[in-house]
């Protein structure tokens, strides 16, 4: 177990650069996952720590020890590969007992550890097969475990679920937090699936275009999101935006209709403040046309089972309204959406970072102080 | 294209046989002739049954033409130019295609010239080498003036010489010198999904660990197909070996064969022996067949059991 220090760690491939100074510290025994679209540099920064990739400027250190110069398997790092970069001539005890093959362990002793792994993941029966010979997550399994033996300091796994289909993704991501408990490794996941990162994070990093847009647990990043970008990303289906502008007077923000909502805390900041109104489908309610804080009209209704998606359009805005009820409305009626004060987000347009509305629940980390 | 009509079947299928057909003659004819008396072979017409010879015109060809030591000449000059190709392009490839340097593709590229200029087309300078393997080297200190200057220095003059000409080195390697193993390992490598080079690292396999534990394995088929083309390769050579041997002992079996077949300006007049001459082309061909069909099996099982 090791904590990973990294400190304005950047990597640029001639004139671009993908990653764009981060710095992050991520605790002995953490299980930190880092989040972001295609491109935005996760994968990078992962394959930095594993040292399978050069770092162009910056600091990666694994339990307290720089690891810059260090060979990929002198950082004691082990990975988990998106294809399980299984060796497909080679049998499952084969390919887990590798590394300590390499490592020049005997064979009784590495036998025995080998059983020891397989038994852990449940994969005893599958010992005598080739790779082309298991399923997707028993493949997943054998990658699981040969990242295991090697007893390693950390663990990374590269989008280790985005092969599997949806059912098996859900119960390896199962499997992957209780091999962590069991192990209690410091381990460090990339992926751009959000269900991934919210269930399996005790810390969740959010990356954006080589930067670190907001680190925190999933919780916190839910409810109180760093921007605009951050707001839009997480949660699904994704947050509404309505451009508005803060009313001093009014005691809250107007919107581009000219309609009022009002603020419970509002925010400090001068009369006319151009802002983004965020509000989450599910924290929305359909009422009658008129009784509700806008009101809007229907443009198509998602059946979901449980619920049900309305798309709504106000002033040609799209609107998602998440609502349990099956009301039987026709494209075009009017309804009345009321958007529930508590779960108001404030974005600076500007900026696109988020406007503190409500000081009490913002975290000291996040609560920046706004420059209007 | 897929067409399924009777008539295209049928021309398709005619095709084929006569192709099939055409193939097979010339061999059919090498059997007839060798199982038959001399009398019998020059008849006109011509038999084309098989004679009741076969076994007297065996022995004969293989004790006229001392196949048994030519066997053994030849066998030895096949598995050393099958081997060494085998490493050598592999070796070659792995350097290639594993490894970020600036001259990687000038280097892939000066081996894939090679291709254009097969043993045939450079083999006076080839003789050239093969009579003195420290040619170039000689040339490239002459040129640079190296020869001079140590000359002018110390009086001595550098003379390198190693003379190549009948051994199994002057055999074998400019057989070896060809870039289409390179060529078929590297097409291979290519295909090497970079996360199992990736994973490999991570478990700590230096470079040499992860040629032999993962790509070895794994090119077995690949292996096999080089080798079989390498030996039968090899087994058929006549231009070389006729030029770069004199002494009999190292003579190869292609050359040997050809002796069987006498000119008329050697026989005054007699008939050749053909019956002689395709009973040894029997013997001769056999050795090529048998590998093909051993080697053909691991073809075969190498291609159905796709473990990637």
């Amino acid at each position: 177990m090791a904590h990973i220090t990294i400190q304005d760690v950047r990597k640029s491939y001639a004139m671009t650069e993908v990653v764009r100074g981060i710095s992050l510290e991520v605790q002995s025994g953490e299980f930190v996952v880092i989040l972001g679209p295609s491109g935005c540099g996760k994968s990078t920064l992962l394959r930095m720590i594993a040292g399978l990739e050069s770092i162009s400027s910056g600091e990666i250190a694994i339990a307290g020890k720089v690891v810059n110069d260090l060979e990929p398997h002198e950082r004691g790092c082990a990975m988990v590969f998106q294809n399980y970069a299984l060796y497909p001539h080679m049998t499952v005890a084969e390919n887990i007992g590798y590394a300590l093959k390499v490592a020049g362990l005997p064979r009784v002793e590495r036998t025995a550890k080998v059983a020891d792994v397989a038994a852990s993941v449940g994969l005893t029966e599958f010992l005598d097969r080739r790779p082309g010979q298991l399923s997707g997550g028993q493949r997943q399994r054998v990658a699981m475990a040969r990242a295991i033996i090697r007893s390693p300091k950390v663990f990374l796994f590269d989008e280790p679920l985005s092969n599997l289909d949806a059912k098996l993704r859900v119960q390896m991501r199962h499997e992957i937090r209780r091999i962590h408990n069991q192990f209690k490794a410091t381990s460090v996941f990339v992926t751009h699936d959000q269900h991934e990162g919210m269930t399996l994070a005790d810390r969740l990093v959010v990356m954006n275009k080589g930067t670190i847009e907001q680190v925190g647990s999933p919780a916190e990043i839910y409810d109180h999101p760093a921007s605009v970008y951050v707001a839009g990303f997480i949660g699904s289906p994704a947050m509404n935006f309505l451009p508005a502008h803060v009313s001093v007077p009014r005691r809250g923000v107007v919107l581009e209709s000219g309609q009022l909502v009002p603020l419970a805390s509002p925010p400090n900041l001068s009369d006319g403040h151009l802002v983004h109104l965020g509000i989450r489908p599910e924290h929305t309610t359909l009422v009658r046309a008129g009784a509700g804080t806008i009101d809007a009209q229907i443009d198509m209704i998602e059946e979901l089972g449980a619920s049900r998606l309305c798309n709504l359009l106000f002033e040609d805005i799209p609107i998602c309204v998440l609502t349990e009820e099956r009301p039987d409305l026709a494209t075009g009626t009017t309804v009345g959406v009321d958007l529930h004060p508590q779960r108001l987000h404030l974005f600076d347009a500007a900026t696109g970072r988020r406007i503190p509305n409500d000081p009490a629940t913002v975290p000291a980390s996040i609560a920046r102080p706004i420059s209007a | 294209m897929i067409e399924r009509t009777p008539i295209l079947n049928f021309v398709t299928h005619s095709i084929l046989v006569f192709g099939l057909f055409m193939l097979l003659l010339p061999m059919y004819l090498v059997i007839v002739a060798a199982s038959h008396s001399l009398q019998d072979v020059v008849a006109v017409p011509p038999n084309l049954l098989p004679g009741d010879q076969l076994w007297v015109n065996l022995q004969a060809a293989w004790a006229k033409g001392h196949l048994g030591e030519r066997f053994v000449t030849t066998f030895i000059v096949a598995m050393g130019v099958m081997t060494g190709k085998i490493v050598l392009s592999c070796i070659t490839a792995f350097g290639i295609v594993f490894f970020d340097h600036r001259l990687k593709m000038p280097i892939f590229w000066l081996i894939f010239i090679t291709l254009m200029l097969p043993l045939e087309v450079r083999i006076v300078p080839t003789y050239a080498v093969a009579a003195n393997a420290f040619l170039p080297f000689q040339t490239l200190l002459d040129l640079t003036g190296i020869t001079w200057l140590v000359n002018a220095l110390s009086g001595v003059e550098i003379k390198l010489e190693l003379n190549l000409l009948n051994s199994y080195a002057g055999l074998i390697l400019p057989l070896v010198a060809t870039a289409t193993g390179t060529f078929l390992y590297r097409q291979f490598f290519l295909t090497i999904p970079e996360e199992l080079v990736e994973a490999a690292k991570m478990d700590g396999a230096g470079p040499l660990r992860f040629l032999w534990d993962m790509l070895i394995p794994l090119s077995r088929t690949n292996i096999a197909a080089l080798a079989t083309i390498m030996f039968v390769y090899a087994w058929n050579q006549y231009l070389w070996p006729l030029l770069v041997v004199t002494d009999q002992s190292y003579a190869m079996i292609a050359v040997e064969l050809s002796r069987l077949v006498p000119k008329y300006s050697a026989t005054g007049g007699e008939v050749p022996k053909w019956h002689i001459a395709m009973a040894g082309t029997l013997i001769v061909m056999l050795p090529p067949i048998v590998v093909v069909v051993a080697m053909q099996r691991w073809f075969v099982r190498g291609l159905i059991n796709t473990d990637k």
